[in-house]
């Protein structure tokens, strides 16, 4: 069936979350911009008791059939919601502050790989966390210094020692968001990706939860960004950090398999809607509020007309709307996919790369329209440009994302297309 | 709850339309195109795929009832196989589907029949004007209410199978809104113009018309006494016009995509390096795009949701500039090929720069 109904879940989802982004973030979104490296506790802490009350284990949902649970079996005969649920959750959150969205508790991308690649144990060890007293961040750590979108090339090296059973971790990883959240701020945990052996590529490719407090595991850098800065990123560095062999997620029997690695870069699946759903709050948000700074000083947008009868502003608004529509629902299709165990590689894809140029685009058009007022920190234009060119880059650069589209398309293999 | 799957039906309405427009339109339309005309024999076997005759309802003479949504998803497949017989095929829905949608009970049982159940037939509107500016909510051709007539006057340009129509619609201008004339074959003061020369869609016969004092019983403006509020023939002028766009697109898209998979250029593929790819994996997902938001303003169109008014005007803009991109894209990747007419990137190019201003040649 062709529908693009609203279900009642998302529309009191969006009603809840409206309310929050309007009244938690907005009020201190900019001073939270020009004070870096505050951390803003009364929205982590009512976003933690709020998500606790309506037993939402974490922001992620779990996969179904991946670790086979009883509960996963039951779901199975109803299609999932989660993923479009979590799309408009993120999608309005990130209209309040970007930024504040990535430091929201329970969840984050450490809790999703366990959620996506941990066996049933695992993952009632490691996210259980989430449940207690105090909030709970959680991260993910891929980068490094030589390998970004390559992920394949990391060289952080995981060792296991024969006689105590325990994994022997070195190495830096850079750009980790959230990290110092998850790892000084709560007591969360990092899920850190190292390989088994360097010359093994991605055969070798694990990760590995590292948690709070780990000896040989260090926040040695905070970065300073150009936006969502109220979201800290951060190098962790491993020095003979040793951690329980059963925080490898996954099962150890797969090993000199590209399984691991293979379930790892599924998640991006899952995760690039997500990311380009954030990008699209950011971009209605400056869509919106230059819609009403013209308004006030008298520009009527009039639709309906054909181009040669519209003005400049009124062609580029127009345009910047059906932009923005036309990726929202790129990322509803991809999410729902997602929901409907759909293989969504592609479409995953394009609505990352879809919103990245999007929000790019609406907000440098927004501050551009405005002049002297866009370029002014007295209102938050300039800000929602900083903060967007973020999704352009994070969960895979636009240009590695049509380079996934287009090997899906074109069926070729990332050999035949690199 | 969203829905992102055409039904078991519509599925298999768009798998007929398919296999009509890979064979049958594909083999004739270049012939079509450099020889100025449909084959009738063509124009008949895609109106026997029934996608106007389910749109209305048994009462009329159909068999089904109207679904925007259904009708993108045939207009797509259409355009996929050839624009200029898409609109031909689709030409008797200019004059039935507005009468279905706001007309009188008594010009729906008057037409409609006559209409659906027997042999495709030149039935048309007349819409667009030519001035550079065409605005179909503010005509130059006027109507003029005088005693139990309406008076028409004025020029319209590229009308469908003017020349052969039993009966057309003809929009003009009354008192300020854009309101629809039923007008009869050798109506006094109307007069045939010339066939119109166009950059695109050569098989398609469009004509010129001339109003001289037309005029038309009361009865048959549309809707009756009252008429009608033309927003709703517009919205589905608007959403047909992007599901075309969207059809059409992919056809350069595909084509394209092939010829790059099988072109060596350096020791590999050309779509194997990145320019091309880039280019592939942004109108891939470009299509995708304008391809949601026809479905959604058709859905909305379904619903009888406002917010159609905007969705409708976003998804044919939006559309018009898409398949100008992705016809573009065709031609560049073909290169020097894609100039020659041998291939028919060039005329799908040609076909998609037109869609800015077809609107009103296709409804859904």
């Amino acid at each position: 069936m062709i529908s693009f109904e609203k279900s009642k879940a998302v529309d009191q989802m969006e009603t809840v979350v409206q309310t929050v982004a309007e009244n938690m973030m907005r009020p201190v979104t900019r001073h939270l911009d020009e004070n870096e490296g505050e951390i803003p506790w009364d929205y982590i802490s009512f976003m933690h008791t709020a998500l606790k009350q309506m037993g939402a284990a974490s922001l992620v949902p779990e996969p179904e059939g991946n670790g086979a649970s009883e509960k996963g079996e039951k779901k199975e005969k109803r299609a999932s919601q989660s993923y479009q649920l979590m799309a408009h959750s993120i999608e309005w959150l990130s209209w309040g502050d970007a930024g504040m969205y990535l430091c929201t508790p329970r969840g984050g991308l450490g809790s999703a790989a366990v959620e996506a690649s941990g066996t049933p144990e695992q993952k009632k060890k490691f996210l259980a966390r989430l449940n207690g007293d105090k909030p709970v961040l959680t991260a993910m750590a891929i980068t490094e210094a030589q390998a970004g979108s390559d992920n394949s090339a990391i060289q952080c090296r995981a060792v296991l020692d024969e006689k105590t059973k325990e994994w022997v971790l070195n190495g830096e990883k850079i750009f980790i968001t959230a990290g110092l959240k998850a790892f000084e701020d709560t007591d969360g945990f990092i899920v850190v990706w190292a390989t088994l052996d360097p010359e093994a590529g991605r055969a070798g490719i694990r990760s590995f939860v590292v948690e709070a407090g780990t000896p040989g595991a260090i926040i040695t850098k905070k970065e300073h960004k150009l936006g969502i800065r109220v979201s800290d990123t951060v190098t962790l560095t491993l020095e003979d950090c040793r951690v329980p062999y059963e925080n490898m997620l996954g099962s150890p029997e797969i090993e000199k398999s590209t399984k691991g690695f293979k379930g790892a870069m599924q998640t991006f699946n899952v995760t690039r809607p997500l990311v380009a759903a954030s990008g699209l709050g950011v971009a209605r948000a400056a869509l919106e509020e230059l819609k009403s700074m013209l308004e006030e000083r008298g520009v009527e947008i009039r639709y309906g007309l054909p181009r040669q009868k519209l003005t400049n502003i009124e062609r580029e608004i127009i345009d910047m709307e059906r932009m923005l529509r036309s990726s929202w629902l790129l990322t509803i299709k991809a999410v729902w996919m997602s929901d409907n165990k759909k293989p969504n590689a592609k479409e995953a894809a394009m609505s990352k790369l879809h919103a990245g140029d999007v929000v790019t685009k609406i907000t440098q058009r927004a501050v551009e329209i405005m002049g002297p007022l866009g370029f002014s920190r007295e209102f938050l234009l300039e800000k929602w440009f900083r903060d967007a060119k973020i999704n352009d880059i994070y969960e895979g650069t636009g240009q590695i994302n049509r380079l996934i589209a287009a090997r899906q398309i074109l069926g070729y293999s990332g050999k035949e297309l690199r | 709850m969203y829905g992102f799957e055409p039904n078991e039906e519509q599925q298999m309405l768009i798998d007929v339309v398919r296999r009509y427009a890979e064979k049958d339109m594909r083999d004739a339309h270049r012939d079509a195109e450099e020889e100025g005309e449909v084959p009738k024999a063509l124009i008949e076997k895609g109106w026997e795929l029934g996608i106007l005759q389910a749109s209305v309802p048994a009462d009329y003479g159909g068999f089904g009832e109207r679904s925007a949504v259904t009708s993108v998803l045939a207009a797509e497949e259409l355009a996929f196989g050839d624009l200029a017989i898409a609109l031909a095929v689709m030409a008797p829905g200019l004059f039935a589907l507005p009468i279905l949608l706001v007309g009188s009970e008594e010009q729906k049982k008057n037409y409609l029949p006559g209409i659906v159940e027997g042999e495709w037939q030149p039935c048309t509107a007349a819409l667009i004007e030519y001035e550079f500016d065409f605005d179909a909510n503010e005509l130059s051709t006027t109507a003029k209410e005088e005693g139990d007539e309406y008076v028409l006057s004025g020029e319209k340009r590229y009308v469908p199978y003017a020349a052969d129509a039993e009966a057309m619609i003809i929009y003009a201008n009354l008192d300020g809104v854009t309101q629809g004339f039923i007008v009869e074959k050798s109506t006094d003061g109307l007069t045939v113009g010339e066939r119109d020369m166009t950059l695109g869609v050569h098989a398609l016969p469009l004509y010129g018309l001339h109003l001289d004092n037309v005029r038309v019983p009361k009865a048959n403006r549309l809707g009756g006494a009252e008429g009608h509020d033309f927003i709703h023939i517009l919205n589905s002028m608007r959403v047909a016009n992007a599901a075309l766009s969207v059809g059409l697109a992919r056809a350069s898209y595909e084509y394209a995509n092939e010829y790059a998979k099988d072109r060596e250029v350096l020791g590999s593929m050309i779509a194997q390096k990145q320019s091309i790819a880039f280019m592939i994996a942004e109108n891939g997902t470009e299509i995708e795009a304008n391809r949601l938001l026809t479905w959604e303003a058709a859905w909305q169109l379904d619903e009888g949701i406002e917010e159609v008014d905007k969705s409708a005007y976003l998804a044919e803009v939006g559309a018009a500039d898409m398949v100008m991109q992705v016809t573009d894209s065709g031609v560049q990747i073909l290169g020097g090929h894609g100039y020659i007419r041998e291939h028919p990137v060039e005329l799908w190019m040609r076909n998609g720069r037109s869609m800015a201003m077809l609107t009103g040649l296709a409804m859904v």
